[in-house]
């Protein structure tokens, strides 16, 4: 299987000739990893948007009154901040970069099952995105009922609602295309010998991922749908005052946007089980209650949407039947958790950046899933729900969580998608910035948000100002952090040492071809004889360090 | 403030408040310290080479076993003291709130109708809440509760203030343009002081304020095309 010979005399994919040159070789191209890339590109500028965003409200937020905007900005900056991030970020993230570069090699194939079709899923994302940018401008103004479009609110408003909603639509297609795809190639496209349970767990995850994303997409694609027709011509679907439910259309939209939030965090959880028993050098403790715990999250996941509403007037037999469910469905993403520390345990550790990653990933996330508690408890919630407690704890859940360990797959990935090394110094100086800045912006909240401050506020009450103004300046902290992150990548890129095949001692397949990949992956297809994180199992890739490289 | 007494309920969420933190904090505590230990202990310079352990069935049992008898406990403190408030005592005082864009109006028993909500001490009060436009919630963080109010449907909240004083009322589900503007005062006045109050008729500049009057129909008109951004 090693067949590191190849790695003198070969063209990697960036350099292969294929027919068409130029923009064309990208835009045109059916490879999964020049595809990758350019979800790479995209998607890493959509973030930047969004958190710019955030800083602005964050700024507006530094003071009482009027800062340095009106109320009508505001809500629409929350709004776009919202559908940026969800739908344009962190969706479409992990999948959409990392899946598509990495799920066929460390399957041992040569692309996934449908190349052509993965690109028009790209070309939806790049549409859908192109929609929202374009209703940012047309005459109704930006969209202002915040990412949620509750009715009878995105019914009334006079902003441009619909071209949002056509926006929303056609990247939940890009997002169900990618999942079927990903299904199919789990399927058949693993390579010889490798069973079920000898898929990387990277690869579990996003097969648990991809079956959320075909099923629960088309419910909010559908229920957008018809807000948008209810705007049109008042069919009295959901508006009371045409015979309508608004109770109705939160059931809709939060079936499939709860789902929505394990489509965020299950492929994160994947990589965090791939970067870990590559930095511990040794195997991943509990394989299987990892890969099934994934499945359990997908499966009980979808049964928990009314927690979203607790207080929106809901039966109370609804209200405790979904607190009991929510309460079910932190079981398995505590297994997890408990795995990852047990498989540090006895292991011969490297503190590489990615590791740093993930033990602020761990920090973080636990953070947001114990506060996930507190808002299952029917009593807890209700006082809590729709405060900054809830804005704490989503970004801590999706941002901690998601956000962060998509850097965190981008820092362990980076030597083999561009064949270069970074500064490892500046990456986790840049880390701990950002993490320092983190806690201070969004752990205020969870104060501020207790003693009563709601959400979607563009002013507050003079007892919140102090805690404000901290975390005003914890945003500061946090874009820092960010801006020397992605600095030191892309100085990376320009001047970045040549990185060797396997510069972290990893087992899985990505790790015996050269960085970067030949256009098809493989010379020959791998046969597979044993487990994805066996170290007891010597691949022959050299795992010199990248530390050694660098310096 | 943490296990105030502003209503009898505020003890009953902020023990569960309580009870659900300090489990959390020291499974955070746990898994962090762990964490950081074993990567300090088990470094590579230390410990060259990695025990290759697969897994243990019956740690995996404990560590879904113990969580789910805690995570149970959890829920049912939080659902029981929830019932409380949905509780409605035979005696309690009706009193109507109405939500619109961007303010609350309130109508008590005798008829009175006034835009800030005063209340007895240590009477039982149920809000019947309409909106008469589009999703607000009806929140006193002092209290603790909050419930949405949708139009087309009435929803209700139970509380009883054991304290004197003015407490704040914000609305909890965005409204629009406003809807951080969209606050209003609870204010807990004696028995009899309140009887006073509610028997005396509002000033007719309150008066106006109420929905009964122009606004309600000033907002049905202002319908479909709703309330575009300046
Ligand atoms: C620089 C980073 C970020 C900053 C400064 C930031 C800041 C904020 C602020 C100030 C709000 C509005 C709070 C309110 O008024 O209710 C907000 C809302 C939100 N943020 Fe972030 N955020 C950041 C990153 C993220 C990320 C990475 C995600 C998702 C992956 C995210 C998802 C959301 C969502 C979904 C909302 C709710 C929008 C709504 O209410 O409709 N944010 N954020
Ligand atoms: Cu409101």
């Amino acid at each position: 299987m090693a067949n590191h010979v190849i790695a003198e005399n070969y063209v990697d994919f960036y350099k292969e000739k294929g027919k068409h040159t130029g923009l064309g070789a990208w835009l045109l191209t059916t490879d999964h990893k020049r595809i990758g890339i350019m979800y790479l590109v995209a998607i890493v500028t959509f973030f930047l948007v969004g958190a710019t965003l955030g800083f602005l409200m964050r700024l507006e937020m530094l003071s009482r009154g009027r800062t340095i905007m009106d109320p009508q900005t505001y809500n629409s900056l929350f709004t776009l901040h919202g559908l940026i991030m969800i739908f344009l970020f962190i969706i479409p993230g992990i999948p959409g970069v990392f899946g598509n570069f990495f799920l066929p090699i460390m399957l041992g194939a040569k692309d996934v099952a449908f190349p052509r079709l993965n690109l028009l899923s790209w070309y939806l994302y790049i549409s859908g995105g192109l929609f929202a940018v374009v209703s940012v401008f047309l005459k109704g103004g930006p969209i202002d009922t915040g990412w949620t479009f509750y009715v009878p609110y995105s019914i009334r408003t006079g902003t441009d609602v619909s071209w949002m909603i056509l926006a929303a639509f056609i990247l939940g297609l890009s997002s169900i295309i990618t999942g079927l795809n990903f299904i199919t190639t789990i399927h058949r496209l693993r390579a010889p010998g490798m069973g079920w349970f000898k898929m990387p767990l990277f690869a579990w995850a996003l097969y648990a991922t991809a079956w959320i994303q075909l099923i629960a997409t088309p419910v909010v694609g559908i229920t957008l749908a018809l807000v948008a027709v209810e705007r049109l011509i008042g069919i009295g679907l959901f508006d009371p005052s045409l015979g309508g439910d608004p109770i109705l259309y939160q059931h809709l939209f939060w079936i499939y946007a709860h789902p929505a939030v394990y489509i965020m965090i299950l492929p994160a959880m994947g990589v965090v089980s791939e970067i870990i028993p590559t930095f511990a050098h040794r195997t991943i403790f509990g394989y299987k209650a990892i890969a099934i715990s994934s499945l359990a999250i997908a499966f009980v996941g979808y049964f928990v949407w009314g927690h979203h509403m607790f207080s929106s007037g809901m039966s109370d037999t609804a209200r405790w039947i979904f607190s009991l469910t929510t309460f079910l469905v932190a079981l398995p993403s505590g297994v997890k958790v408990f795995n990852w520390v047990a498989t540090l345990y006895k292991g011969s550790i490297e503190l590489g950046t990615p590791l740093l990653f993930c033990m602020a990933f761990i920090f973080l996330f636990s953070i947001g899933g114990l506060t996930g508690l507190v808002l299952g408890a029917l009593a807890t919630d209700i006082h809590l729900t729709d405060t900054y407690f809830v804005v704490a704890h989503f970004h801590f859940v999706v941002f901690g969580g998601g956000g962060f360990i998509f850097f965190g797959a981008l820092h362990y990935w980076f030597p083999k998608m561009f064949g270069k090394t970074y500064n490892e110094k500046v990456s986790k100086a840049a880390l701990g910035t950002m993490v320092i800045g983190f806690m201070l912006l969004y752990f205020t909240m969870f104060i501020l948000g207790y003693e009563g401050m709601p959400r979607r506020y563009y002013d507050y009450l003079p007892q919140f100002a102090t805690l404000h103004i901290v975390a005003t300046v914890g945003s500061w902290i946090l874009v820092g952090g960010i801006l020397v992150m992605i600095g030191n990548l892309l100085v990376a890129l320009k001047k970045g040492k040549k990185a060797s095949m396997n510069p972290w001692g990893g087992r899985t397949l990505e790790w015996t071809v050269p960085s970067p990949p030949p256009v098809e992956n493989f010379e020959e297809i791998p046969v597979i004889t044993h487990g994805p994180y066996d170290y007891e199992y010597n691949i022959n890739g050299d795992s010199d360090k990248m530390e050694e490289n660098y310096h | 403030m943490l296990l105030a007494d502003a209503t009898n309920y505020v003890k009953d969420v902020d023990n569960v408040m309580i009870y659900i933190v300090t489990i959390s904090v020291i499974m955070l505590l746990g898994v962090t310290f762990t964490m950081i230990y074993f990567v300090i202990k088990y470094n590579r310079k230390k410990n060259p080479k990695g025990a290759n352990i697969q897994g243990n069935l019956w740690l995996e049992i404990i560590w879904v076993a113990i969580p789910t008898i805690l995570v149970l406990t959890m829920f049912y403190y939080g659902f029981s003291s929830f019932t409380i408030l949905r509780r409605v005592p035979k005696d309690a005082m009706v009193i109507k709130v109405t939500g619109q864009m961007w303010k609350w109006s309130f109508a008590y028993p005798n008829g009175k109708k006034y835009d800030t909500l005063y209340v007895p001490q240590n009477k039982s009060i149920k809000l019947e809440m309409n909106s008469v436009d589009v999703n607000h919630s009806f929140y006193i963080p002092a209290f603790r509760i909050k419930e949405d109010v949708v139009p087309g449907r009435t929803d209700y909240l139970v509380f009883n203030a054991q304290q004197q004083g003015k407490y704040d009322v914000e609305c909890a589900e965005y409204c629009g343009m406003h809807h951080a503007y969209m606050l209003n005062k609870v204010i807990v006045l004696p028995q009899d002081e309140f009887q006073k109050w509610v028997n005396t008729p509002a000033p007719p500049a309150a008066k106006n304020e109420s929905p009964a009057a122009g606004n309600a129909s000033k907002t049905q008109t202002g319908g479909q095309q709703g309330q575009k951004g300046q």
